[in-house]
């Protein structure tokens, strides 16, 4: 029998391939459960700090700018804060959204576009931007499973510094937008100046009393609000990782499925032909004695 | 029945407390901060500390927070509690550590291209030596 025991390998090592794609679809499937639990959790927060912020910019118009609410002339420039996730194995999310920015950064280069910066936050984009030769200021890896808040305000702090000392025209970030199990979309999308659209228009504006005073106060919340976006990326970047790895894990499990089914057919038929090779050279052996 | 006003405590991270309450304490910046129903309109930072929410059944709540900002609008109290304790100082650490982080990856960027030459070698050696070795097989 050629070739057999080479099959019966194969088939084993397909086989426990599958062993590894299954669990590890099971084990994105219920952290994709926690994920999308995390991602609406942070939803209130947004909501509030998005209405507050609206009010405010509203309200404020006259009395005190915010450098996150004036629109620079230029647009010479850009920030750019990727979220990608921090492994692999999950189809093409990272891949997508790092195309995503790639295309545009050439964009913006076409367009006049002086200096890029890059904050990294996940492994692969980190890495990614560091091939592509772009200017990474700060990076944030190793997030785990669970976002958290305290981990973002470093790295991005480095943005906002710059954008608040004039280095900046505009920020954008991108991230993978979570629509649903099955369908995950790359964006990018300005995030500072802050546009009066994305906020919305204010249901009503209380003539508030502000303590210690207004600048501080609203300092301190376009600040959070900025990061609020920040985080609602991230947390949808990961719900978005975990479906998109349990979709490409069952894919995996499935291909290892047939894979194994053909080996196997192989495999018999190998087997059939030594038995038919055998069984006629004792025939022929027989007949040779009888005759 | 006292009058009550809603109350409603979110962090980035989860939605902690949303309820009526009667009477609602919290650390203020300038100071301790006791709001009732129908208090004027306020915004303010709030420091690290424990805000206390008196339930309409008189029990209490106590929720522990690291800061954050307190908005009062007539019939409604949010507070949006930050999940990490803030500080000009502490942000300035963390975004330095930020930066170094990046400033490290691009070092050892060139750690790991040099590995990845190394592997290539590595793999041209081995295909040189599985040439040699057919050669051989061939010579005798």
């Amino acid at each position: 029998m050629p070739g057999s025991k080479e099959i019966r390998t194969k088939i084993k090592s397909v086989q426990n391939t599958r062993k590894i794609t299954k669990a590890m679809e099971m084990v994105a499937a219920s952290k994709m459960r926690k994920a999308q639990e995390r991602m609406r959790a942070a939803r209130p927060y947004s909501e509030k700090i998005r209405r507050l912020a609206a009010n405010l910019s509203q309200a404020l118009v006259t009395e005190y700018r915010h450098p996150f609410l004036t629109k620079a002339t230029a647009h010479k420039r850009i920030g750019l804060i990727v979220v990608t996730s921090d492994k692999g194995l999950c189809g093409g999310l990272n891949t997508n959204v790092l195309r995503l920015c790639m295309n545009t950064m050439r964009e913006w280069e076409t367009k006049g576009v002086t200096e890029m910066r890059v904050t990294a936050i996940g492994n692969k984009g980190l890495g990614f931007m560091q091939r592509l030769g772009a200017k990474v200021v700060s990076s944030i890896t190793h997030l785990g499973d669970t976002p958290h808040m305290e981990k973002l305000i470093g790295p991005v702090k480095v943005m906002i510094d710059a954008f608040q000392n004039g280095e900046l025209d505009a920020v954008y970030v991108s991230y993978t937008r979570f629509v649903n199990t099955m369908k995950q979309e790359p964006v990018l999308e300005p995030l500072l100046p802050l546009s009066g659209e994305r906020m919305g228009t204010p249901e009503r504006s209380w003539d508030y009393i502000y303590e210690p005073d207004a600048q501080a106060v609203i300092d301190e919340l376009l600040l959070r609000y900025v990061e609020a976006l920040i985080y609602q990326g991230l947390a949808e970047n990961m719900a978005s990782e975990q479906s998109a790895r349990m979709v490409a894990m069952k894919a995996a499990t499935d291909n290892a499925g047939s894979v194994i089914k053909e080996l196997q057919l192989v495999y018999n038929k190998a087997r059939q032909a030594a038995i038919t090779k055998e069984i006629s050279e004792i025939v022929g052996g027989a007949a040779a004695i009888a005759g | 029945m006292a009058m009550t006003i809603h109350v409603d405590v979110v962090s980035a991270e989860a939605s902690i407390f949303s309820g009526l309450a009667e009477f609602v304490v919290l650390p203020g910046e300038s100071g301790e901060l006791g709001i009732m129903p129908g208090h004027v309109p306020l915004m303010t930072r709030i420091k690290p500390g424990a805000v206390r929410i008196k339930l309409p059944d008189s029990s209490e709540e106590l929720i522990f927070v690291a800061g954050g900002l307190l908005e009062v609008q007539p019939g409604l109290i949010t507070v949006l509690a930050d999940t990490a304790i803030r500080g000009g100082d502490l942000d300035e650490a963390k975004a330095l550590e930020a930066k170094r982080m990046a400033e490290e990856a691009m070092v050892n960027r060139a750690a790991t291209l040099d590995y990845a030459r190394a592997q290539a070698e590595l793999a041209e050696a081995v295909a040189q030596l599985a040439a040699i070795d057919r050669l051989r097989k061939r010579g005798h």
